[in-house]
This record gives C-alpha cells, sequence and structure tokens, in this order.
C-alpha cells in the first residue's frame, strides 16, 4: 500500500546570491509524523522549511503537497493549497499588534472567504484549544510570550491543516513555556496532524518521532520513518 | 476573500495608522475642499443673483439713441403708451433725466458740486415694473407725486448723507444753473437695483411735479419694461419700431439681464482657474498617498508575509493595498468636500444668501480621489503583492 507523502522533496536546491542554502535534499514526509530539523545556524533549517510550505520555491528540484507539483500551481491554487492544508508558526510569533489574539486567529479564515462570525467563532474555539479561553479581548502586547506563540499556534490550527510548519517555535521562550508550546503540538500530532519543526530545542528533537538533522544545506542524518 | 473583508482589512491598516493616514490624505482634503468651496461659494452668490433678478431675463429698456451727429434724442412722448400696447408686454414704466439739474443736501452747498447725481422724473409704475424695494420710507404716489418730494436711490442716499428719514428730512433740488431751485422732502430710499444700475445714482420727482417745477415735457428719456418671458425675443424685435417709428434708429434697446450674466460668467472663468489649483492639490495629495503607501509596504513587510503563508493570493495582497490606497484618498476628499461644504453654508450665512451645493463638484472631488487613489496605490499594490512570501518573512 502506497501512501501519498505530505511533503515530498527530490533533489531540492536552493540557491541565495552566492550561498547555497540547500543541496540535494530528498526528503518524504508522511501523513502524521512529527519531524523535528535539526542543526546549526544557518544549515538551512528555516530554508528547508519554507520550501515545504510553498512559501519559497527551490532553485531546483520538484517539492510535492499532498502529491501535487507545486511547480505547476499557479498563484491562486497555492494560495489556496496553504489555507486550507498548511498551517505556519514562527519563531517570532507574527502576529498583528493591532488586533486582538480573537481577531488574529480569525483572519487566518479570511482568505478562505468564511464569513466573520463564523471565522469568529471558530478562532474562539481554536483559542479554548490552545488554553487561552481566559485572554480573548487581549492584544499580543498583552500577553507573555509564551501566551503569543499559543495564540499563533491557533491560529495555525485553526484552519484544520494536514500539515503544521513551525520554525523555532520555542525559540524566543522561556523552558517553561516552551514546553507548553511543544506538548500542544504533540497533542495536534496526536490528532493526526502532521508536524514538522525546525528546532535548536533538545526536548523538542527528543520528542519527535523522527529526526533530520541539516549541515551546510544537506541532509545529514534522518532516523526516518518509523511506524 | 470577501469584497466586504477586503475593505474590512483596508480600514483596519488606515485605523491603525490613523495621524499617517490623516496627514497624508491632508492634501487630498485640501484640494477637494478648494473644488468644492470655489464652485460652491460662487453658485451661490450666482444663484442668489438670478434669483434677485427673478424672471430677470424679460425685462427689457428703451432709452434715447443718437443721432449721426451726435445729438441725443428723447424718445417720444407717445412711446409709454404705444410699448404698452405690444402684444405680450406686461408692464411699462418711463423715466426722464432732467438735464441739468442739481440734487444737493443743503442750497449752500455750490451748484455744480453733483456728486453725479441725477433728478429724474418717475411714476409709481416703475415700483412695479423693476420689482423695486425701499430700504426706509415709501415711493412716491399719485398724491405725493404732485409735491416737491422724492425717493432717493441707495447710491444717491449715501452721497447725500442721508441713514434715516424724518419727516423734516430734505434736499435741495434745483433747475440748470442753479437758479429758482427748492427744497424737497425725501419720502424714501430705495434698495440697490442691480437691472437698473442708473437708478442707484437717480433722485425721482413725481412727474406732476417735475412739469410743474421743472418744466418736464413728458419725453422719457428711459423706458422699461417687462415682456412676456416666452416672447422677448418677439417684444425686443419689434421695441425700436414702435417707440420711435419715424426713427427706428435712434433707439437703444437693451437687456439688463445680459450685463448681469456676463458678470456671473466671467466668475466662472475665475471658478476654473480655481478648480485648477484644487485639481492640483488633489494630484499633489495623490503624489503624498503613493509615497505613504510604499512607505507603509516596506513596513508592513512581515504583514504581507503572514497573510500570504494564511493563504492570500498575489491578487489579493495587491487589491488590499489598492483598497487602502483608494479609501485614504476617498476619506481625505470626503473630510475636504465637507470642510468646503461648511465654508459655504458659513459665507452665505455670513452674507445672507442661500446656500447652494452644486453635485457636479463634489461627485467630480469623490471621483477623481477614487481614481487618484488608484493610481497612486497601483504601484506599491504590485510591489507588494510581488514579494515572495518567505522573503518578506525573512528578518533583516
Amino acid at each position: 500500500m502506497t501512501v501519498t507523502a505530505a511533503i515530498e522533496l527530490r533533489d531540492v536546491a536552493k540557491e541565495f546570491t552566492g550561498t547555497r542554502a540547500l543541496r540535494g535534499v530528498d526528503l518524504t514526509i508522511r501523513p502524521g509524523e512529527m519531524v523535528a530539523v535539526v542543526g546549526a545556524s544557518g544549515s538551512g533549517k528555516s530554508t528547508l522549511l519554507h520550501i515545504a510550505g510553498t512559501l519559497e520555491r527551490p532553485s531546483t528540484g520538484v517539492v510535492l503537497i499532498a502529491g501535487q507539483d507545486v511547480a505547476r500551481l499557479p498563484d491562486a491554487a497555492l494560495s489556496r493549497l496553504r489555507a486550507h492544508h498548511l498551517g505556519f508558526v514562527f519563531q517570532q510569533f507574527f502576529l498583528m499588534p493591532h488586533l486582538d489574539i480573537v481577531a488574529n486567529v480569525a483572519h487566518a479564515l479570511v482568505y478562505r472567504g468564511i464569513p466573520r462570525p463564523a471565522r469568529r467563532s471558530a478562532a474562539v474555539t481554536a483559542l479554548h484549544r490552545v488554553g487561552l479561553g481566559h485572554r480573548l479581548g487581549h492584544r499580543p502586547d498583552q500577553l507573555s510570550g509564551g501566551e503569543c506563540q499559543r495564540a499563533a499556534i491557533a491560529r495555525a490550527l485553526v484552519g484544520g491543516p494536514t500539515v503544521i510548519l513551525a520554525d523555532e517555535p520555542t525559540g524566543n521562550l522561556d523552558s517553561t513555556s516552551g514546553r507548553a508550546v511543544l506538548d500542544l503540538l504533540l497533542r495536534l500530532n496526536a490528532e493526526e496532524t502532521t508536524v514538522v519543526i525546525a528546532t535548536h530545542d533538545p526536548d523538542i528533537a527528543a520528542a519527535a518521532s523522527r529526526r533530520i538533522e541539516l549541515h551546510d544545506g544537506s541532509v545529514v542524518h534522518d532516523t526516518g520513518w518509523s511506524a | 476573500m470577501r469584497p466586504w473583508d477586503v475593505l474590512l482589512e483596508a480600514t483596519a491598516g488606515l485605523r491603525y495608522r490613523r495621524l499617517r493616514a490623516a496627514l497624508s490624505a491632508l492634501g487630498i482634503a485640501v484640494g477637494a475642499a478648494a473644488v468644492v468651496g470655489v464652485v460652491a461659494i460662487p453658485a451661490s452668490a450666482q444663484a442668489a443673483l438670478l434669483d434677485q433678478l427673478g424672471r430677470g431675463g424679460n425685462l427689457l429698456t428703451v432709452a434715447t439713441g443718437q443721432t449721426f451727429n451726435g445729438t441725443p434724442v428723447p424718445l417720444p412722448r407717445t412711446a409709454p403708451s404705444m410699448l404698452r400696447r405690444i402684444d405680450g408686454v406686461h408692464a411699462v414704466a418711463p423715466v426722464a433725466v432732467i438735464n441739468g439739474a442739481s440734487v444737493r443736501r443743503t442750497s449752500a452747498i455750490p451748484a455744480h458740486d453733483t456728486n453725479g447725481l441725477a433728478l429724474m422724473a418717475a411714476d409709481p409704475s416703475l415700483v412695479g415694473t423693476l420689482n423695486l424695494t425701499m430700504t426706509r420710507g415709501r415711493f412716491t404716489d399719485a398724491a405725493t407725486g404732485r409735491y416737491p418730494a422724492v425717493v432717493l436711490g441707495a447710491a444717491a442716499a449715501r452721497a447725500l448723507g442721508i441713514s434715516a428719514l424724518t419727516p423734516q428730512t430734505q434736499v435741495h433740488i434745483a433747475p440748470a444753473g442753479g437758479r429758482g431751485g427748492r427744497y424737497a422732502v425725501v419720502l424714501g430710499v430705495l434698495a440697490p437695483v442691480p437691472l437698473a444700475p442708473e437708478l442707484d445714482t437717480g433722485v425721482l420727482l413725481g412727474t406732476t411735479a417735475a412739469t410743474e417745477l421743472f418744466g418736464y415735457d413728458g419725453n422719457p428719456s428711459r423706458i422699461y419694461l417687462r415682456a412676456d418671458p416666452d416672447r422677448v425675443t418677439a417684444v425686443w424685435s419689434v421695441l425700436a419700431a414702435t417707440t420711435n417709428p419715424a426713427n427706428p434708429g435712434q433707439v437703444t434697446v437693451g437687456q439688463p439681464s445680459d450685463l448681469l450674466l456676463a458678470r456671473t460668467s466671467a466668475h466662472t472663468a475665475l471658478t476654473g482657474l480655481a478648480i485648477g489649483l484644487g485639481a492640483v492639490a488633489m494630484l499633489v495629495g495623490g503624489v503624498g498617498v503613493a509615497n505613504v503607501m510604499v512607505v507603509s509596504v516596506t513596513e508592513r513587510r512581515t504583514e504581507i508575509g503572514i497573510r500570504r503563508a494564511l493563504g492570500a493570493t498575489r491578487a489579493t495582497i495587491a487589491m488590499v493595498f489598492l483598497a487602502e490606497a483608494t479609501m485614504l484618498c476617498l476619506l481625505g476628499a470626503v473630510a475636504g468636500a465637507l470642510a468646503g461644504i461648511a465654508a459655504t453654508v458659513g459665507y452665505t450665512a455670513f452674507s445672507g444668501i442661500p446656500a447652494v451645493l452644486p453635485i457636479a463638484p463634489l461627485a467630480t472631488a469623490l471621483g477623481a480621489a477614487v481614481l487618484i487613489g488608484l493610481i497612486a496605490g497601483s504601484y506599491p499594490a504590485v510591489h507588494a503583492a510581488r514579494l515572495s512570501p518567505a522573503e518578506a518573512l525573512r528578518h533583516t
């Protein structure tokens, strides 16, 4: 039985002016995996995540998301793919400072053409899921870093994505908050969501079911898929 | 993304940066205020004037002409009654300037010091024909017209220094040469007559008194007529021949409202210039908005990146920025238009004329603002849409 890979990279390379961020990466991530991408700063973790999340196109190579070659998709289809299948979590949270967290989370659904009341109620539900039910009317500057990151996770999960890509999600957090964020991601993974995390955090690396180590843009170690 | 959500997102951007939005919309606002105010204020003045004319276009005048050698030819004595018989003529009022007569405050003032005032013989028909209004007192009637009693034009009253009237208010009137003058009671003062400015400097004496005191022979120097508004042209064409059948060429026929309309069209030319300046202000405002939007795109790179990561298409990003620029210009224009309207209402209230708010400049200002917004927003919008999401999210 062949399972369609959630994300598949074939011989992907990415070159920025003067530097090669990724070279010849072959990678298949199956649905439901919890993958930690580790490596030193500048080893290409973020670039790998951006390419896997269609935020960036590779210089060469093929990227398949749920079996679709993203290079062949026009902008609208690619955007639809991001809106429906992918959720992102970033180290700096990237919440909109002028909106309360309900609006921030609801914003993730605006591009799917969902009406405002439905967006807001879904956002409230998502915020309850991440344990921020008591903070609904707060703006990001009124929350702690850990709470902001949980709001950002709520934003990533509110649309029910199949894959969540997290770039250093605990990088700006103290260990307690980091642990809470990791627990959330593990819970999401337990609910069948594929989670890919680029991280320095040994706790996350240890908790992941699969570890991929990058060095200078190449995969140097992959614990591989285990059932 | 739903269109309504695009608008919401665009206004959210503006709400978050209120001061900057307000400042950048200021240019547009000034332009719109100029366009609206500059059109509405003269339009109000013009409407007031036209209102004052009433159906002023139907006022015609017949005046003394000249022979070929320049001698003035008085109108025939029979002219008023002849003119009254023309089909379509409603009212006829003759006046006659009494040549050489002087009007002075007292007899102690030298006779040659006439102040440019003209003593005229006029009968009560003048009031109805020209819709005269009095600022003080009353007009001469059949009874008072027999006595040395005068009505002063607005400018004449000013020149003579007469403001308040008492039964003792008098002026000294004298025939040519200054001998045999006498005092005349001032019965009333006329409001200015824009259609017949010659009356403003006139001192009007009843025709009977004029005949008895000054030997007025009944030959009018000017006749005012009101014609049926639909038949003005027809009446006009027969006026000269009716007035002086023997020598129609020695009669000057006029339509005073033409002069006033010419004056208002001169205003219109100035208005065009002011609108041009307003348009320039709006264009400069548009450049300001474009500038602010470009800065905004640079500043909001992360926001753009996040939107893209959440599934915004390039087109959506472009639309949000375009809507924001357009809204900025539109809000500026609305604020400016309101300021222009306020200025117009204030000005008209101050000058006591009804405010007229023409729709065309309002619509033009708002339409131009939308257009300027679309143009000003297009480059920043395309720039924002072209950003690669990862590039937008990469911190500097």
